[in-house]
C-alpha cells in the first residue's frame, strides 16, 4: 500500500516567476524510506510543507495515509509527524517542558504527557539536558528534541526536513542512527536531503529533485550506475599528459577525458581499487609519476550534471536584498 | 472542548516561560511604575483644583496607557513563534485553528493582573485614592484587563502579518504612543488644536481612560469639550469599541492563522 502519493503538485510564488513544485508526482510505499534529494531552491521543503498540510499547492492532489491533504487537513495531523528544516521548539522552555506541552496539545493526558516525554528523552539521550532551556542546547541537541517532539504519537508517516544540515559530522552520525532506529520500528520516512551519501545511507529510494521537478527515482545504486559509478582521477605532468592518457584507457577499457588546465585524466571505472592499483602499476612501468591520484564517488553534483546537464545551482533569481524568509506567499 | 482545553495549553505554555525568564515580568512591572512615580512627580503641577490632586486623574491614564501596550508584547510574540518555526509546528498538530490565538491573548492578558495590582499599590503609596467602593474598583480592574485584551487582538494580527519580531515591537509602538498621548490620559485635551480635541475626545484610548476615572469615582476633568457620546457615556462607548475591536480581529486573526506561514 502507498502511504504518501502526490500527484500533480504545482505551486508557484510570485505571481507564477517560481515554480516551487512544477507538476511533481510521487509516492512512498508503506513501512519504506523514500529520500528527496536536490539542491538549494529545488522545492524541497515547499512538497514537504504540501504534504504536512501547511500550504496549500496551487494545484494537483496528495493524500498521506490514504487521507487527502486538502480536503481533511486535520485527520492527516493526527497520523503524521513533522519535523522541519530548523528546529521549532520554544527557546526559552526546557527540553522537558517543550515535550510535555506538545504531548497535552496531542491530547495525552498529564501523566500519560509526562510519560511519553521520560521515554523519548531517553530514547534520544537527551536525558541530562531535559531540565535546561532549550538555548543552551547544540544544533544537534536541538534537532533530536525537535524529532522528539514529532514522535509524540508515534506517527504512522514522518516527515524529515534536511534532518542534518547544519550538522557536523559527530552530530549527523548520531541522527542517522536515531533515523535508522525509527525506521527499524516500521515508520514510513519521507525524508529531504542535500546529501546523496545520507539518501544512500537512510533511504530505499531516492527521488532527485530539481527546480519541482521529479527528474530521477530510483536506488542510490542505480542513480549512481546512471552517472556512471566511480571515476579515477590523475594529475600528470604537462609533457606525460599523452601518454598516460594512453596507460589508462588501455588498462581500464575506459574512456578518459583530459582537463588540460588542470593537467587533470579522468576516467569511469567498474572496480575501482584493483583499477586504480593496476594504473599505477603501469605508471612505474612506464616511468611516469602521478602528482596527485584519486578514487572519486559520485557525488550529487555529478548526479545533477549527468541527469540535467547543468550544475546543482543557487536558486533562481532572488530580488536583489530581500531573503526568500521574508517574502509573502 | 478541546478547543479550550488546547487554548489552555497554550496559555500555560506563557506562563511557564514567565517562570523561566522571571526578568520579564519584573520589568514589564517596574517600567510602570517608574511612569507613575515620573508623571506623578514631574507633572504634579498639572493638577491645580482638582480634588485629590493630579494623582487621582494620573492613575487611570497611566494603567491605560500600561494595558494597551499589550498589542505590542502580544505582536512580538506571535511573530517571534512565527520566526522559530513554532506556529508551523502548532499548525501541524491537530488541534483547533483558534486555540493558538486564544491561548496567546489569554497569556499575554494574565500577567496584567500583576502588573495592574503592583501599579495600584504604588499609585495608593504616592496619594491615589479611588472613592467608589471595592465594586467600583474591581470592575474599573476588569475593564482595564478587558480592554488590553481586545487590543491584544490587533497585536494578533499584526504579528501574523509581519513576521518579523523587531520590527512589529517597533510599529506597535507607532501606534500606541500617538493614542495614547493624543488622549486625556496625561493632561486636558482642551489645550490641543481643535481637529485633534475631536480626535482625543474620540480616541478609544481617551474614553477608556475616563471610563477608569468614573469607575474609580473622579469626575474625568481633562477634555470634556463638548456633550459628545464618548464624553457623557465613556463606559458604554469604551466597552463597544472593545467588542468591535474583537468583532473585526478575532475574525480575521484566525482566518489569518489558517494560513499562516513562516516565510
Ligand atoms: N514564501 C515564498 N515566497 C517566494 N518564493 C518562495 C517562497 N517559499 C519558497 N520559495 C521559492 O520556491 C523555491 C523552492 O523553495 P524550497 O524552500 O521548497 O526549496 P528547498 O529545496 O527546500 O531548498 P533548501 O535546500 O534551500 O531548503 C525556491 O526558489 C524559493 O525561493
Ligand atoms: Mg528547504
Amino acid at each position: 500500500m502507498k502511504s504518501v502519493v502526490a500527484e500533480n503538485l504545482v505551486k508557484t510564488y510570485r505571481n507564477g516567476a517560481v515554480r516551487a513544485l512544477d507538476d511533481l508526482s510521487l509516492d512512498v510505499e508503506e513501512g519504506t524510506v523514500l529520500s528527496v534529494l536536490g539542491p538549494n531552491g529545488a522545492g524541497k521543503t515547499t512538497l514537504v510543507r504540501v504534504l504536512s498540510t501547511l500550504l496549500e499547492p496551487d494545484s494537483g492532489h496528495a493524500t498521506v495515509g490514504g487521507i487527502d491533504v486538502i480536503k481533511n487537513p486535520k485527520g492527516v495531523r493526527q497520523i503524521i509527524g513533522l519535523s522541519g528544516q530548523y528546529a521549532a521548539v520554544d527557546e526559552t522552555l526546557t527540553g522537558w517542558d517543550n515535550l510535555v506541552m506538545f504531548g497535552q496539545l496531542y491530547h495525552l493526558s498529564g501523566e500519560q504527557a509526562k510519560q511519553r516525554a521520560t521515554e523519548l528523552l531517553a530514547q534520544f539521550s537527551l536525558t541530562d539536558a531535559a531540565r535546561r532551556p532549550i538555548k543552551t542546547f547544540s544544533g544537534g541537541m536541538r534537532r533530536r528534541l525537535d524529532l522528539a517532539a514529532s514522535l509524540i504519537i508515534r506517527p504512522k508517516v514522518l516527515f524529515l526536513d534536511e534532518p542534518t544540515t547544519g550538522l557536523d559530522p559527530r552530530g549527523r552520525m548520531e541522527m542517522w542512527g536515531v533515523i535508522e532506529g525509527l525506521v527499524r520500528e516500521g515508520v514510513t520516512l519521507l525524508l529531504t536531503t542535500q546529501y546523496l551519501e545520507e539518501a544512500d545511507q537512510l533511504a530505499d529510494d531516492i527521488v532527485v529533485v530539481d527546480r519541482g521537478k521529479v527528474i530521477a527515482r530510483g536506488t542510490s545504486d542505480h542513480l549512481k550506475d546512471q552517472v556512471g559509478g566511480e571515476r579515477i582521477e590523475i594529475v600528470v605532468a604537462e609533457a606525460n599528459i599523452d601518454v598516460a592518457k594512453e596507460i589508462i584507457e588501455r588498462v581500464t577499457q575506459g574512456h578518459a577525458t583530459v582537463d588540460s588546465g588542470l593537467r587533470k585524466i579522468s576516467v569511469p571505472v567498474l572496480d575501482g581499487t584493483q583499477s586504480l592499483v593496476a594504473v599505477i602499476r603501469s605508471f612505474d612501468e612506464a616511468g611516469i609519476h602521478a602528482l596527485d591520484l584519486a578514487l572519486k564517488r559520485p557525488s550529487l553534483d555529478d548526479v545533477f550534471l549527468s541527469l540535467t546537464g547543468h550544475i546543482a545551482e543557487e536558486e533562481v533569481p532572488a530580488e536583489p536584498g530581500k531573503k526568500k524568509k521574508g517574502a509573502r506567499s | 472542548m478541546n478547543g479550550i482545553h488546547d487554548a489552555l495549553i497554550i496559555t500555560k505554555r506563557q506562563l511557564l516561560q514567565l517562570t523561566r525568564v522571571p526578568e520579564v515580568l519584573i520589568f514589564t512591572t517596574i517600567q510602570p511604575v517608574m511612569f507613575v512615580l515620573l508623571f506623578r512627580y514631574v507633572f504634579g503641577g498639572l493638577g491645580v483644583g482638582i480634588k485629590g490632586g493630579y494623582v487621582q486623574l494620573l492613575m487611570p491614564g497611566i494603567f491605560v496607557q500600561t494595558v494597551a501596550f499589550t498589542l505590542a508584547a502580544t505582536a512580538q510574540g506571535l511573530a517571534q513563534d512565527m520566526e522559530k518555526g513554532l506556529i508551523d509546528r502548532f499548525r501541524s498538530l491537530p488541534i483547533a485553528r483558534s486555540a493558538v490565538v486564544f491561548g496567546r491573548t489569554l497569556g499575554d492578558g494574565l500577567p496584567n493582573v500583576v502588573v495592574l495590582l503592583v501599579m495600584g499599590l504604588t499609585g495608593f503609596i504616592v496619594g491615589w485614592r479611588p472613592t467608589s467602593g471595592a465594586l467600583h474598583i474591581f470592575l474599573g480592574f476588569l475593564m482595564l484587563l478587558f480592554f488590553g485584551y481586545s487590543l491584544s487582538w490587533a497585536g494578533i494580527f499584526a504579528g501574523l502579518i509581519s513576521k518579523d519580531a523587531r520590527v512589529v515591537a517597533n510599529v506597535s509602538f507607532l501606534f500606541i504612543f500617538p493614542l495614547t498621548f493624543l488622549s486625556n490620559a496625561f493632561a486636558s485635551t482642551t489645550s490641543m488644536p481643535k481637529a485633534l480635541q475631536y480626535f482625543a475626545e474620540w480616541n478609544p484610548v481617551s474614553t477608556m481612560v475616563a471610563a477608569a476615572r468614573q469607575l474609580f469615582g473622579f469626575h474625568n476633568t481633562f477634555g470634556v469639550t463638548a456633550h459628545s457620546l464618548p464624553s457623557e457615556h465613556p463606559i458604554q462607548t469604551s466597552l463597544v469599541y472593545m467588542v468591535l475591536i474583537m468583532a473585526i480581529f478575532i475574525p480575521l486573526s484566525v482566518r489569518r492563522y489558517k494560513s499562516a506561514n513562516s516565510r
